[in-house]
């Protein structure tokens, strides 16, 4: 009755029907997405504090670039953060990939510890916890002692502070290391038996046939976790709040304080705006010098 | 050719791993049954003494709003929230992955390219459209956010479970006189359960969790969830007593674990799948 060749037939012909079931998403896109979107935008050329505008201009970007401290030591702190947080994770989650795809009876056991910490994502209760295990007196600096390494004053020091938010990230490295496992998985036994016949070593194997294979999973996980470390809010908040000395004040924070505590709405927004730009810029590069390092095995 | 093996090195490896990584956890659940002066004396996980103190005097709560309250209000936020996001992602990835239609690889693209949207940029102006609707210092933001399926990840995670069920199925319901609501509901829902599943589970850990748009949008403590109910804890935890932080913080992280327990195949596939193309 149908027809293969045809790739639309049935309940598929009525058009209109299509946008009814998209019709929730398409509303939404609208006045939750694409308004919040443009007039943020506008918002960021105004002195807007929730309740009257004034238009501004170009005023709030000048004030950004030229008069705000902050806003350098911030974006600074921001990128050494997600720079060092997602080469760390990925880093962490392709290893323990290469080590959950091989053949164990105990596979299933290691999985579930490993993506264990990841199911409490940004969490109240996690930030809790990991100031308690930086805490001076707690376990961290505790089993240090077992070790009899003095005590290191993880969070209150501007020297160690930073350090110890990059390393949350590393331990909730769930989601990219189940991605790359289901990756791995598809690497074709027979190029890895091949390589291994001309004499190939783990390293090598992982170099020239395990990663050019994976390279485009590789490139969806950068991206993801990229935007999503640059947005690190909840345990900067709880633990550090930024401090001490502003040495955890992650663009995240100075826009909730800009915008929720301050009320400038207008500033907020152009510093949104400036994130976003860079968060473009990077990612145009990567897909641009994609071309170069990932490799497609068909052409769709 | 047999798959590589971890070998003896290997699994010695892993396992320490594995220790190093759960640790935390399981200290964290230990604490929640010590004494105040034990938390940060010791190391290990069980304590010397067990006591319940932590959970009776914590459940107590600040003021005079227990955690039961809180509990109940991430219930009250989380549950429909979940529902809706199910309802919505469903009617939508049904539309992408059946439906031909105008427009349809344009606005998909647009959809997906929204998942890299920094939610700073959004934040305000919807902040200011839920002022403007009255709805600050209620769950309707979540909600409203859910139905009109605000988050592209789950229609995206349905759209790939759709596309592999196969077309022949629904056809043929069709040429017996189906309804596309009906194939919906009878064929391709049943079918995809296991990713509807997973996107509910998401979504519950997602809602659950979040902080970031809890601070924002509620701020009467008798509101607060147990994320922000747990954030009021801590402020004077010194004062408070510490076992009762932890033994709360252990109950607010206890509904992700059940679901993770108890969906883990689903969940992991679903992680999967977000990851590969369909």
């Amino acid at each position: 009755m149908y027809r293969k060749t045809k790739t639309f037939t049935g309940i598929s012909k009525n058009q209109i029907q299509g946008y009814y079931y998209i019709a929730p998403w398409l509303i939404g896109f609208l006045l939750l997405t694409v308004y919040p979107f443009i007039i943020s935008l506008f918002y960021s050329f105004t002195d807007f504090d929730m309740f009257t505008f004034k238009f501004v201009g170009l005023e709030n970007y000048k004030e950004i670039f030229t008069n705000d401290d902050t806003f350098y030591g911030s974006l600074t702190i921001t990128m050494i953060f997600t720079v060092a947080s997602v080469i760390g994770k990925l880093s962490v989650a392709l290893l323990c990939a290469l080590f959950l795809t091989r053949k164990s009876n105990l596979t299933g056991f290691y999985r579930t510890a490993f993506y264990l910490p990841s199911i409490f994502g940004g969490s109240v209760s996690l930030a809790i916890l990991w100031k308690y295990l930086f805490k001076t007196d707690g376990l961290i600096n505790g089993i240090l002692k077992v070790f009899s390494i003095s005590r290191v004053n993880w969070l209150g020091s501007p020297d160690t502070a930073l350090f110890t938010l990059i390393l949350l990230p590393l331990w909730q490295m769930g989601s990219p290391m189940v991605i790359f496992i289901a990756a791995l998985q598809t690497v074709p036994k027979e190029l890895l038996e091949a390589a291994r016949i001309d004499g190939a070593g783990i390293v090598s194997v992982f170099f020239k046939v395990k990663l050019p294979l994976i390279s485009s999973v590789l490139l969806f996980n950068l991206i993801q976790q990229t935007i999503s470390i640059i947005q690190f809010f909840t345990p900067a908040y709880i633990i550090t709040q930024g401090g001490p000395i502003k040495a955890t004040y992650l663009y995240s924070l100075m826009i909730y304080d800009v915008s929720f505590r301050n009320f400038r709405m207008g500033y907020a927004s152009a510093l949104s705006w400036i994130l976003f730009v860079i968060m473009i810029v990077y990612t145009i590069i990567l897909f641009r010098t994609a071309n170069k390092w990932v490799f497609y095995e068909d052409g769709d | 050719m047999k798959k590589e093996k971890l070998g003896i090195l290997g699994n010695v490896l892993m396992i320490v791993c594995s220790i190093v990584i759960i640790y935390p956890l399981l200290w964290l659940l230990g604490a929640s049954f010590k004494s105040n002066n034990e938390i940060f004396t010791t190391q290990g996980i069980l304590p010397k003494e067990i006591t319940f103190e932590g959970y009776v005097k914590g459940w107590q709560g600040i003021g005079q709003i227990t955690f039961s309250r809180f509990f109940n209000n991430s219930m009250l936020l989380t549950v429909p929230t979940v529902i809706l996001t199910i309802i919505s992602s469903c009617l939508v990835a049904y539309g992408f992955s059946r439906f031909n239609f105008k427009g349809k690889k344009l606005l998909f693209g647009l959809m997906l390219s929204t998942m890299m949207l920094p939610n700073s940029i959004i934040m305000i102006p919807r902040y200011i459209i839920f002022m403007r609707f009255g709805w600050l210092n209620s769950y309707k933001p979540f909600y409203a956010l859910a139905l009109f399926a605000a988050n592209p990840f789950f229609q995206y995670l349905l759209i790939q479970f759709f596309r592999g069920i196969p077309r022949e199925l629904d056809e043929s319901a069709y040429l017996d006189g189906c309804s596309s609501v009906k194939i919906l509901t009878s064929i391709i829902a049943p079918l995809a359960k296991a990713s509807i599943v997973s996107a509910a589970l998401f979504q519950f850990l997602w809602t659950w969790n979040d902080f970031n748009n809890a601070l924002i949008y509620i701020d009467s403590v008798k509101k607060y969830p147990v994320s922000l109910g747990l954030r009021l804890s801590i402020d004077s935890d010194a004062k408070v007593g510490w076992n009762k932080v932890t033994a709360m913080t252990v109950l607010g992280m206890l509904p992700c674990v059940i679901l993770f327990f108890i969906f883990q195949k689903s969940f992991v596939e679903g992680v999967a799948k977000s990851g590969l193309k369909g």
